[in-house]
């Protein structure tokens, strides 16, 4: 897909609300690896990963990507999987999938290929107000694999998923890791794939 | 597809849906104009006279109806995280997606006014100089309703704020709208005048509300 791919953040602060809630961070991320950011509730593992993908604004320090595509930005070349799915209900499953591939531009897989990849083929003409939570979840990742990113900015991707759909998530995030990608991920839990971990706010 | 027009046709195809909110602003529309009539009284003569005013306030009423839910959906389920991280510029998504509320919402109403204009004694020069008057004009309801919108966003306080901001902007329009209609059908104004202002306030809204607006978004990021 691309070179070896080198995030790193350098002293990056976050101040939300009048309250810091992280100083001075630093991290490194390289294509190929998860980094997964733990901390406890409230530390910052959501303000970090906005921050990366641009949608917060740092109170200090830089975040570079290295090797990328030099035409793009960083939020550019990123994925984010937030808590909200960024779905229509009153668009199907194939709408919504198809809008975001559409809207988001780029090098991009098929897009049926990749309902089905995440078990929802049989779905595609379901509004997608009618999903459940885990297959909105479903159709989440089926954006991050139909439209082709290097960063995956992934928060809490296992919640709502079954054990069948964690194992299905491990198998993409290794197929994404093999293609030169890396993930950042905000989590509680095992992600199924070799992490690196990011520890941030005070120690419990 | 590009970008954009991808954006407008999810809007559109979302606006016409069940639970979306095209039909919403019609029958708004639709009902003030039907009850107007009934509130004024029988007299002709009146009626016709009110009519441009009543048609032009209907349809400002129901084009700023479904407004502040313009950014809002897209806040409340991460949208506008995805539409502010792409290549688009914000500026373009916010013009792309004014534009798709006003084809959405705004040009049924112009389409309904001849029918309207039938409830209100107005004859077919009247009513055509309304519908051509609300053509030119709703855009700028829109694209200045739309910062608002952006704002309601922003600032987490829905469509109380959106009526406050935007109403004192939407006066200009109303003004000269409704002064065009008068003016070509009973004069002695001549239409070119006010209608040349309408036109020229709806291009300058169509360039500073999707900076405001995506201003007023950036600075929000949160």
């Amino acid at each position: 897909m691309q070179g070896k791919l080198q995030l790193s953040g350098r002293g990056v602060g976050c101040v939300r609300g009048g309250r810091e809630v992280f100083s001075r961070l630093d991290f490194e991320a390289t294509s190929g690896e998860v980094v997964a950011v733990v901390g406890r509730n409230g530390s910052g593992k959501t303000s970090l990963l906005r921050l990366i993908a641009g949608l917060l604004v740092p109170a200090g320090g830089t975040i570079v990507l290295e090797g990328g595509n030099p035409e793009m930005t960083l939020p550019e070349q990123c994925h984010y999987l937030g808590h909200r799915d960024a779905l229509k209900p009153a668009l199907t499953v194939a709408e919504n999938l198809s809008f975001w591939a559409d809207f988001l531009g780029g090098e991009r897989a098929d897009a049926a290929e990749s309902l089905a990849t995440v078990g929802l083929d049989h779905a595609t003409h379901l509004p997608a107000g009618f999903l459940s939570a885990g297959q909105r979840r479903r159709l989440s990742l089926a954006r991050l694999l139909t439209v082709r990113r290097p960063v995956w900015l992934l928060d809490e991707p296992t919640n709502a998923l079954d054990v069948a759909g964690q194992d299905m998530f491990g198998s993409l995030m290794q197929q994404h890791l093999a293609r030169g990608g890396m993930i950042i991920a905000a989590t509680h839990g095992p992600l199924g794939v070799e992490t690196r971990e990011l520890r941030i706010g005070e120690m419990a | 597809m590009t970008p954009l027009s991808a954006l407008i046709r999810r809007d559109i195809k979302i606006a016409l849906r069940v639970g979306g909110g095209a039909l919403i602003g019609v029958l708004f529309f639709l009902t003030v104009v039907v009850l107007m009539p009934f509130a004024v009284g029988p007299d002709l003569a009146l009626l016709s006279r009110l009519g441009p005013a009543i048609l032009w306030l209907g349809a400002l009423l129901a084009s700023l109806l479904t407004l502040d839910r313009l950014f809002m959906s897209d806040h409340e389920d991460g949208s506008l995280d995805l539409i502010t991280m792409s290549r688009t510029p914000l500026e373009l998504a916010c013009a792309a997606k004014a534009l798709a509320h006003w084809l959405a919402a705004g040009l049924p109403l112009i389409v309904a006014t001849p029918v309207l204009g039938l409830l209100l004694n107005l004859d077919m020069v009247a009513t055509g100089a309304v519908a051509l008057t609300l053509l030119a004009g709703t855009p700028a309801l829109t694209f200045t309703g739309m910062i608002g919108a952006a704002l309601a966003v922003t600032l987490h306080r829905g469509g109380l704020l959106m009526a406050v901001l935007v109403l004192p902007l939407s006066i200009p329009v109303l003004i000269f709208g409704v002064a065009a209609s008068q003016a070509a059908i009973v004069g002695p104004m001549t239409f070119g005048a006010p209608f040349s202002i309408l036109c020229a306030l709806s291009l300058v809204s169509l360039v500073i509300g999707p900076f405001a607006a995506a201003a007023s978004l950036k600075h929000g990021l949160d």
